[in-house]
């Protein structure tokens, strides 16, 4: 039997057709190729950044855990020293080492500073990386009059050995000698050690403790240890595996860093759909010499092997070059931000690029991947042209796309809404994600046929130029939706980014007007265990003429789950009967409590994490007893992630709770003024420098800012995702320009003006940038629902009342479609410039 | 009796695109009365799609005149030559130049569009043209679904629909099969000579060229008449 001829391999053919391209298209691959590095690099940059952030946790929270088997944690309050006696004698343990450690207000300064009251002697063997720095300071440190700095927290108070560091404890500042500093390599972040005895002296703790480090003896079943230690614990107190300590902040953060992740990918998103408009332009620009190479023999599988491998060449060398821009960018922005994005929790000293090969690969695997994706329907496409055809010049036909569109883009649209119900996983919104994903594609499969039925429908309006550019958008609609792919993605994704934002920014302040009713607030360092109002002084502020009205809260964190990230429990002068008037309530518990039970309202974040629901009970340690509390309603809280407990302060006091309060809120009397009120508040503090005294607006205003500054970093990815979303339209109206100027030459030979001609295409470009702009604002805004009611409840927990930013939208919309227009413009004018007669002599 | 303004008139035309290079024709006259059918041939390069873009105001000449109806089209600005060619010349083109997107009635139409004439007036002269080059039953059609034959009969149309002084076809039956070039030059002649203008055509083909009244040969020489149906 005769053997045919052997065809050139797919090799061959690929290699052909990507060097002609990039002969012939060398701007057009380059911006695409930019396209894909722009957003690998910024989905590699932003995982890195939030990488290093949380190894540096991990490294600094390893090197306070040190080489412990078991963390008996208790309340910040702490509990009996008596414990750790039991511990000390405990014929299992091998090493206890008692623990105070404190979040100390420094007068003065808006963090607090960690100190960790140790035991030296003990210390030395669990946590020998940071005691064996304290070698030559150690009996100093026993003599218990001072404090040894990280090299960290001596540079940020800019203090030195033998200086004075005073710190907060009640309304008063206290002293501290600098006794030494521990090397960079010692502990990175800010920390202060003091001997144990001198921190329960100097924070009023006597006979307290709030951790307890174990060390086993050898071939201790410790995990069988640890689970019996659960029953014999005081109320509040847990027995904890070190990783739980050190996973923590991944948890905490995990939500965030997802969504970050997520939002950075859309900008590879967008890149995928600009490989996708680019190769259909570039395989309709080719068709004829896509047609004569199957006439030669080539295969219709190699032909799209080698269009397919075009798109993978770019995005092979997209992805490199995004891999090594995203580690330019992340150390830029590790060295800038401190590996915080704008979430705040993330915020570390000294945090530095690592080596993640295989994260790094990934981008690149993906960044690889979505161009290939991109690159193979157009593929596809073009070896399914009946090469005859093709090479009679023949107008593309995509009539399939259109056919075909309902029944998938409908199938993917309806799933897409009914996968959203899904509750998270693994406390993620993966299918809130899924969603989103599979909303975008089901419209993007419409577009067409949507667009068709709108044009269909548009009158005649006897202005040759705008109906021949409707005409022209109406018949080659597959051609005009392949441009508009991009923006569609890219816009839609930021409208419903905006709208999410600007939902919760509306809801965030109305937050923050009904948290804020009173005109000025007393507030010391967040998060700090040693600033406080003590009853004495609380009595004075209470009496100052100046002041009609004074609420004092005390805020501390408390466990309920070892495994989970504390709550925190807010005791606060509460008005009966007026709850809703203080607290944002979004359910309220209508029947009476059970006879003696003190009620509590909720966070979201609460009822989410742990179940609670309207009459639960709740059992919290209030100074070492279980104390139950009733759930009497749910509240809105964007303060804190993982959960609050409001109480009325006056159980918490009759349950036994610390009188002290670290806030307050002051209502002035008629005709006070703030400042001489604040004047006279400042008075009564033996330490005025340890709190703030500012005005409500003033809270506000900063809160707001610092919201603004958390989504900074949103806008901005959005911002990319539209300006690639925007290069794809550019690209397409210079591809169909370039592809129409036989078309235009012959427009000029009848009569039409230059300028009608370029009138022409800026009509096409307004239309279909309407269209482009109408889809993206419809198909956004059913994407923020998601985004609004499933991704961010699932991921943060608390629910944000819809608001559309109509004006910013309309302002966003304008400025596209004007650029759009402009792009037709120009890419009209580029077409233009050549010699209108050249133009009809060549063959179209 | 007084002698006939000519419609189209070429005097002491030249051109010539680099200083360095011999010009491509220098000194060119020629009148074309109303009715008269002219074809222009020659050998590729010597000139003749230069000479077509000058009597369409699409380039202009180094020296000389290219007057239409006594308008002297070199002297006008983009604009206006623009102008005059929408209202006095029709094109008609070897490879059709129909818009694929418009029906075959709105590519007809076109040049009225463009004209400012009404909806119905267009429509009616539109059908009525694509009557007279016999595919009236097709004016719903949009190009892809019609023969290479009835493409060029809707460029022919297009071409007369709004009456122009002056006709240029540009190889027109070069893209189709023997019998549907010698029904679209028949058509060609027919239209032009039923429309009281002018027409010029630029072939290759001898058979075409015999088509018209006369045939100018352009060469190195210049315009040189050797025949056609006319003489």
């Amino acid at each position: 039997m005769k053997r045919t001829a052997r065809l050139p391999g797919a090799g061959r053919v690929w290699r052909l057709l990507l060097l002609s391209q990039l002969r012939e298209q060398p701007a057009r691959l380059l911006v695409t190729l930019a396209a894909i590095a722009l957003g690998v690099a910024l989905a590699s940059s932003v995982y890195l950044v939030n990488a290093a952030a949380l190894a540096e946790f991990s490294q600094a929270t390893k090197r306070l855990v040190g080489e412990s088997d078991i963390i008996v944690r208790g309340p910040r309050d702490g509990f009996p020293d008596a414990l750790f006696v039991r511990f000390a004698r405990d014929p299992a343990v091998s090493i206890a080492s008692p623990v105070l450690e404190i979040d100390a207000a420094v007068p003065g300064r808006r963090d607090p500073l960690k100190i960790l009251g140790l035991d030296p002697l003990r210390a030395g063997a669990l946590q020998p990386a940071l005691i064996g720095d304290l070698a030559g300071n150690t009996l100093e440190f026993l003599a218990g009059d001072g404090i040894v700095l990280s090299s960290a927290a001596a540079e940020q108070l800019h203090l030195g050995v033998g200086a004075t560091l005073e710190v907060a404890v009640g309304d008063a500042a206290k002293p501290l000698k600098v006794l030494g500093i521990l090397s960079p390599d010692t502990f990175s972040q800010p920390l202060g050690l003091v001997d144990i005895a001198e921190a329960q002296w100097l924070f009023d703790r006597l006979g307290r403790l709030n951790r307890i480090d174990l060390r086993l003896l050898p071939g201790m079943d410790v995990e069988g240890y640890r689970r019996g230690l659960a029953a014999q614990l005081p109320p509040g107190v847990f027995a904890v595996a070190p990783q739980v300590e050190r996973d923590r902040a991944v948890t905490v953060t995990r939500a965030y860093r997802v969504n970050l992740n997520m939002l950075a990918l859309v900008s590879l998103w967008t890149g995928a759909f600009l490989v996708f408009s680019t190769q259909s332009l570039s395989v309709l620009r080719r068709r004829k010499s896509l047609a004569l190479l199957r006439a030669l023999g080539v295969t219709r599988a190699q032909l799209e092997r080698a269009l397919v491998g075009e798109g993978l060449a770019l995005g092979a060398v997209g992805a490199a070059l995004g891999v090594g821009l995203g580690m330019l960018l992340a150390a830029g922005m590790l060295q800038l931000l401190a590996g915080d994005l704008g979430n705040g929790q993330l915020h570390v000293l000294g945090a530095s690029l690592r080596a993640a090969p295989w994260a790094l690969l990934a981008f690149f695997v993906i960044g690889t991947g979505v161009a290939g994706v991109g690159a193979w329907m157009p593929a596809r496409a073009a070896a399914r042209v009946a090469p005859a055809r093709a090479l009679k010049g023949g107008d593309a036909d995509y009539s399939g796309v259109t056919k075909s569109a309902w029944m998938l883009g409908g199938g993917l649209l309806a799933a897409g809404a009914l996968i959203a119900w899904l509750p998270p996983w693994k406390g993620l919104p993966i299918f809130g994600y899924a969603s989103v994903g599979l909303l975008l594609f089901g419209a993007i499969l419409l577009v067409p046929a949507l667009t068709v039925k709108l044009l269909r429908a548009a009158p005649t309006t006897e202005r040759v130029v705008f109906d021949t550019a409707v005409a022209q958008l109406r018949e080659n609609v597959g051609l005009s939706t392949l441009s508009l792919a991009s923006i569609i993605v890219s816009f839609s994704l930021m409208v419903a980014m905006a709208i999410m934002v600007y939902s919760f920014r509306m809801s965030f302040d109305h937050w923050l007007v009904k948290l804020l009713p009173a005109d000025l607030q007393l507030r010391s360092a967040p998060g700090n265990d040693t600033a406080f109002l003590t009853a004495a002084t609380q009595a004075k502020i209470a009496a100052l003429p100046a002041l009609e009205r004074v609420e004092f809260r005390r805020t501390q964190p408390i466990l309920l789950d070892a495994a989970k990230a504390p709550v925190t429990l807010i005791a606060r002068d509460l008005l009966p009967g007026r709850i809703a008037e203080q607290l944002p309530l979004i359910l309220t518990a209508t029947g009476r409590l059970p006879a003696g039970a003190s009620p509590a309202w909720i966070s979201e974040a609460l009822a989410d994490i742990y179940g609670y629901r309207l009459g639960s009970t709740i059992t919290v340690p209030i100074d070492g007893r279980p104390t139950p509390l009733v759930v009497a309603g749910i509240w809105r809280d964007y303060a804190r992630t993982t959960g609050a407990i409001v109480v009325d302060r006056r159980d918490y006091l009759a349950a036994g709770g610390n009188p002290a309060a670290g806030e307050a809120s002051f209502w002035l009397a008629p005709g006070v003024d703030a400042a001489a009120a604040q004047r006279a508040i400042a008075g009564t503090l033996a330490q005025p420098d340890a709190f703030e005294i500012v005005t409500s607006s003033v809270v506000r205003e900063r809160s707001l800012q610092i919201f603004d500054r958390a989504f900074a970093i949103t806008y901005a990815l959005e911002a990319i995702a539209v300006l690639i979303g925007l290069t794809g339209v550019s690209f397409a109206a210079s591809s169909t320009a370039l592809a129409r100027r036989a078309e235009f030459g012959m427009l000029r030979h009848i009569g039409m003006l230059r300028r009608q001609v370029v009138s022409l295409l800026a009509d096409e470009g307004i239309l279909l940038s309407v269209l482009g702009v109408v889809y993206g604002l419809l198909l956004g805004g059913v994407l923020s629902l998601v985004l609004v009611f499933v991704i961010n409840r699932q991921s943060f927990n608390w629910s944000i009342d819809l608001a559309v930013p109509f004006w910013q939208l309309g302002l966003i919309s304008l400025v596209l479609i004007g650029a759009a227009a402009l792009t037709a413009i120009w890419s009209g004018r580029a077409a233009m410039s050549q010699d209108a007669v050249r133009a009809v002599r060549e063959d179209w | 009796m007084p002698e006939t303004p000519p419609v189209l008139e070429l005097a002491g035309l030249s051109k010539r695109y680099r200083a360095d290079r011999p010009p491509i024709f220098e000194n060119l006259s020629l009148r074309l009365a109303a009715g008269e059918y002219l074809a222009i041939m020659g050998e590729s390069g010597v000139g003749k799609s230069t000479l077509l873009n000058l009597l369409a105001g699409l380039d202009r000449p180094d020296a000389g005149r290219v007057l239409l109806d006594g308008v002297n089209l070199s002297a006008l600005d983009d604009d206006a030559a623009t102008l005059l060619r929408r209202r006095a010349i029709g094109f008609v083109f070897q490879a059709f130049h129909v818009l694929p997107y418009l029906t075959v009635a709105q590519n007809v139409a076109l040049p009225l569009d463009l004209l400012g004439v009404g909806a119905e007036e267009r429509r009616r002269r539109s059908l009525a043209m694509l009557g007279e080059v016999g595919i009236e039953a097709l004016a719903a059609r949009l190009p892809r679904e019609l023969s290479g034959g009835e493409v060029q009969r809707v460029a022919i149309a297009r071409a007369l629909v709004h009456a122009p002084r002056l006709v240029l076809a540009d190889e027109p039956t070069g893209n189709l099969d023997p019998r549907s070039a010698a029904q679209t030059l028949a058509l060609l002649r027919e239209q032009i000579k039923s429309n009281a203008g002018a027409g010029v055509l630029i072939t290759h083909s001898r058979a075409a060229a015999e088509t018209a009244d006369r045939i100018l040969v352009l060469d190195a020489g210049g315009l040189r008449a050797i025949g056609g149906a006319g003489t």
